[in-house]
């Protein structure tokens, strides 16, 4: 077990080695540059300009850069925001949580609603119910989250009234109740296309146990078809499952941007809309980072969980 | 002395194949290539049917209701009719998506194919560029790229597919892999065939069923990106519109007028259907494991 946790961990150093250095580079050539925005401001002169990339260290060659930089990152200086000048860590970890809890809440939602909606597909397979998911679940993950978002805002906020339309809490009422109160939209609508995946993964992994020796040996043993569908079926179908979320990390980071654009919510996302918004590079690289590093320690995380369960990965 | 002209297994036309004639009784399928036709003649023919050009402002008709004073879709807030600017936007919508899906194929089967055919180190660097580049949220990445360039839709597209190969290039991989080793690439390099031609004369048309799968599937996801980047400003830019774009700003007008929201978001929507039921109706057309399902 350790000789793998061992060498998974060096594997995932490796990619973040090649992930922040893409990363880098995409932010550091992108025509314009981190120096754009000075060339901007009037009066400023080439000579001026120039003084500035020197002083920046941005004339020196690209590796030298990034040597220079990731030598700063891994010791945990990840620069200072232009926008306001606060350490780009403390900005990004003042947002962390509001991302969390949303990707925390809309995962929960996923999996328990897409597995259950998965595993009853399995067992009644070919009926109207398998065929009714199976078409929902392709129409759910062609509707683009922020439209789900804006007809449920219209729907639920505007129309019904029942819910916030934004923003994590009520200033002067920040009770857990006002909380989930306003999380409540944008973690359903980030949930949606999840729940879409989750139940497609979870049928195919429930069709491939219900066909395994073992089920039929349960059932051979006379256990009622309840027992075995909750004793032996469920529990090792989610096995595979657990690959999943962690492959999973990047779309729904990818989709919390979005949902927290259309709902105002003060997570990652919007931060890194904003930070673009004003060029502010070292946010929106640390963002960049901060995003690859979540996925990376979920994937980790799923691997070395899989192979705390099933004995067979770990001596692969 | 010459060498013998080579006779490959026989690979029937497409047009007679099984998978063909499986695809075409895939109920899901058709209804996704209906969908996609209906909607493609609607952008190409629609705009000339109508009474007003996209591009046409009329201030005193600012916000009409659908179905009002010949909008069919209503008006948006400078006035101009909905229904022309949605299918002008169709066009450039859907013509990303296809942009994407050609470069991002092309590139993805490119290094797939190298990858699985040399292996061992060469395939090892591929391979782990591949799940670097998939550790990005493509949202993340997609808004880096396009905040710093000039958004025209060449750009854009070839910023889709920067972060939409990977997949291709993965599928290509494991097929390219599972087929080096057998007896018709023997034959090939035994004949002393270079190894340019055996990739792309011997083993990419092999691959040909799980590429065309994962291009059909490349389309409706080029489609939602760029209705992503383009909703929150970093995509195509107006005056040319674009599903998404018409989207920016709706939110605003979202209580009192509710189909500036509706109408460019169902268009979005029944196009990457319609992609994801063909892409879909391919692969049960291809994978005759997953025929009888």
């Amino acid at each position: 077990m350790l000789r793998y946790i061992l060498s998974r961990l060096g594997q995932s150093l490796i990619l973040l080695l090649i992930v922040s250095f893409i990363g880098f580079a995409v932010l550091t050539l992108a025509p314009g540059g981190p120096l754009s925005q000075f060339a901007l401001s009037p009066g400023m002169t080439q000579e001026q300009i120039d003084k500035i990339a020197e002083q920046m260290g941005l004339n020196r060659p690209l590796w030298v850069q990034y040597i220079d930089w990731f030598t700063h990152m891994i010791t945990g200086d990840w620069g200072t925001s232009y926008r306001d000048g606060q350490p780009v860590l403390h900005v990004i970890g003042s947002h962390l949580f509001a991302t969390l809890l949303l990707m925390g809440t809309a995962t929960t939602l996923s999996v328990s609603i897409g597995s259950s909606i998965g595993i009853l597909s399995a067992i009644r397979r070919g009926s109207l119910f398998d065929t009714t998911m199976t078409i929902a679940a392709m129409i759910a993950l062609s509707i683009p989250t922020f439209w789900f978002g804006l007809i449920a805002i219209y729907i639920f906020s505007l129309n019904l009234g029942w819910l916030p339309a934004g923003n994590m809490y009520n200033i002067g009422d920040q009770s857990v109740l006002d909380y989930l109160r306003h999380l409540i939209l944008p973690a359903s609508v980030l949930a949606l296309v999840d729940v879409a995946i989750w139940s497609r993964y979870m049928r195919t992994s429930t069709l491939n146990v219900i066909n395994q020796d073992f089920v039929r040996t349960a059932r051979a043993k006379g256990l009622s078809s309840r027992r075995v569908l909750l004793k032996h079926i469920v529990g090792n179908s989610l096995v595979p499952m657990i690959t999943l979320a962690g492959l999973q990390v990047p779309m729904v980071l990818g989709g919390a941007l979005v949902t927290e654009t259309v709902f105002t919510w003060p997570g990652m996302g919007r931060l890194f809309l904003d930070s673009l918004g004003y060029s502010d590079y070292p946010v929106v690289m640390g963002l960049l980072m901060a995003s690859a590093l979540l996925v990376l320690i979920g994937n980790l995380a799923a691997d070395l969980l899989i192979a705390q369960i099933d004995p067979r990965v770990r001596l692969d | 002395m010459t060498s013998a002209p080579l006779t490959s297994p026989v690979r029937r036309p497409l047009i007679q194949s099984r998978a063909l004639r499986r695809f075409l009784s895939h109920r899901l399928a058709l209804i996704g290539v209906i969908m996609v036709l209906s909607l493609t003649l609607a952008c190409f023919i629609g705009p000339h049917l109508l009474p007003y050009d996209e591009l046409h402002i009329d201030l005193r008709a600012r916000f009409a209701p659908p179905g009002t004073g010949g909008h069919i879709f209503g008006t948006d807030p400078l006035g101009r009719d909905i229904a022309a600017r949605l299918f002008h936007a169709g066009q450039i919508s859907m013509a990303v998506g296809f942009a994407v899906m050609i470069i991002a194929t092309a590139f993805g089967s490119v290094v797939g194919v190298i990858s699985g055919y040399y292996g061992g180190r060469v395939s090892a660097v591929l391979m782990r560029i591949v799940d670097a580049f998939l550790s990005f949220p493509s949202v993340f990445l997609l808004l880096a790229l396009a905040a710093f360039i000039q958004p025209s839709p060449v750009m854009i597209a070839l910023i889709i597919s920067a972060t939409s190969w990977m997949e291709v290039a993965r599928i290509v991989e494991a097929e390219v892999k599972s087929l080096r080793n057998q007896d018709f690439v023997q034959a090939a390099h035994m004949l002393g065939l270079s190894g340019r031609w055996i990739m792309f004369r011997e083993l990419l048309p092999n691959a040909i069923g799980p590429i065309i799968v994962a291009a059909s599937l490349t389309v409706a996801r080029a489609i939602l990106l760029e209705a992503y980047i383009s909703f929150l400003g970093y995509g195509i830019q107006p005056p040319l519109p674009s599903w998404g774009n018409m989207l920016n700003g709706a939110q605003q007008y979202l209580a009192s007028a509710p189909w500036l929201a509706i109408v460019p978001g169902v268009a979005i929507t029944i196009a990457v259907t319609g992609f994801n039921f063909i892409g879909d109706g391919l692969r049960d057309a291809f994978d005759s494991r997953s025929g009888g399902r």
